[in-house]
């Protein structure tokens, strides 16, 4: 039987990735994959401690944190390819159209 | 033991892809390895007997969003960054330094639940995982969804119908 702090330790771990690849990543499309992995971390203690709380509810949060997710990446490629047609860059450094 | 150790491969494997994810120059090479630590993860969902999850979890995001991300790579043709990924040395340290930094505090956060782990034996709820195994993960899963969780449930659809509408509109007009 693996404890819960095991799951937990593999969902610190995969956050802090995420946020060190949103840190450090110039390339926007890299940067979302960066979320998803910090999504995906919290999905795994939801999941863990559903099972060692005996509920149910982290795996029903679970579902729908997947559809954020799916609607979070159809939005967010949608304005990287906009970004891209006006500025011909997928680059975060360069995307300055709002900077006042 | 069997299971221990079906952990700890899957545990490395993820850990590892997980950091290939965020070195790679090449954004395809990046979306490979992310696609193998989503189906490393559906493994430890599985472990944890949550079989409903793991499936949408492969079908969802290894099959719908990971193909989206690829399509939109090779869609813009990028090719490799020519400049290295980190421009500053700087920004490199202080990165790694404040991911360190969030894993401890996350790890101190756990350390303090898992402490009082054994005052929540009086939240515990009633589906103990022999009944859940008896009944079905994926009845239990969807008895609650269109019961106790109807009302998000509904608010979900809502917002994946504003998600197509933004996306087309997006990726419609010149901005």
């Amino acid at each position: 039987m693996v404890s819960l702090s095991s799951y937990l330790i593999l969902s610190a771990i995969l956050f802090s990735v995420g946020v060190v690849g949103f840190l450090l990543r110039r390339n926007t499309i890299v940067i979302f994959m960066s979320i998803e992995l910090m999504l995906n971390a919290a999905n795994l203690a939801f999941v863990a401690f559903s099972r060692f709380l005996n509920s149910m509810d982290g795996q029903i949060i679970v579902v729908f944190v997947i559809a954020v997710a799916a609607a979070e990446a159809a939005v967010g490629l949608a304005i990287i390819m906009a970004m891209y047609r006006t500025k011909k860059t997928v680059n975060a450094d360069e995307m300055n159209l709002m900077k006042w | 033991m069997i299971e221990t150790a079906l952990f700890v491969i899957l545990a490395v494997v993820t850990t590892i892809t997980a950091v290939l994810v965020i070195v790679q120059r090449n954004p395809v090479s990046s979306a490979i390895y992310l696609i193998i630590t989503f189906f490393c993860l559906a493994g430890v969902y599985l472990l944890l007997h949550a079989e409903f999850i793991a499936i949408i979890q492969i079908l969802v995001y290894a099959g719908a969003i990971m193909v989206l991300f690829l399509f939109v790579v090779m869609f813009l043709n990028l090719e490799k960054e020519k400049r290295p990924i980190i421009r500053h040395r700087l920004q490199k340290i202080f990165g790694v330094l404040f991911g360190a930094v969030l894993l401890f505090q996350i790890g101190m956060i756990f350390r303090s639940v898992l402490l009082r782990f054994s005052f929540l034996d009086g939240v515990k709820g009633n589906f103990s995982p022999e009944k859940v195994a008896q009944v079905g993960n994926t009845q239990v899963v969807a008895r609650l969804l269109f019961t106790d969780f109807l009302l998000p449930f509904e608010i979900t659809s809502v917002l994946l119908l504003v998600a197509i509408i933004g996306a087309i509109i997006l990726a419609k007009r010149e901005i």
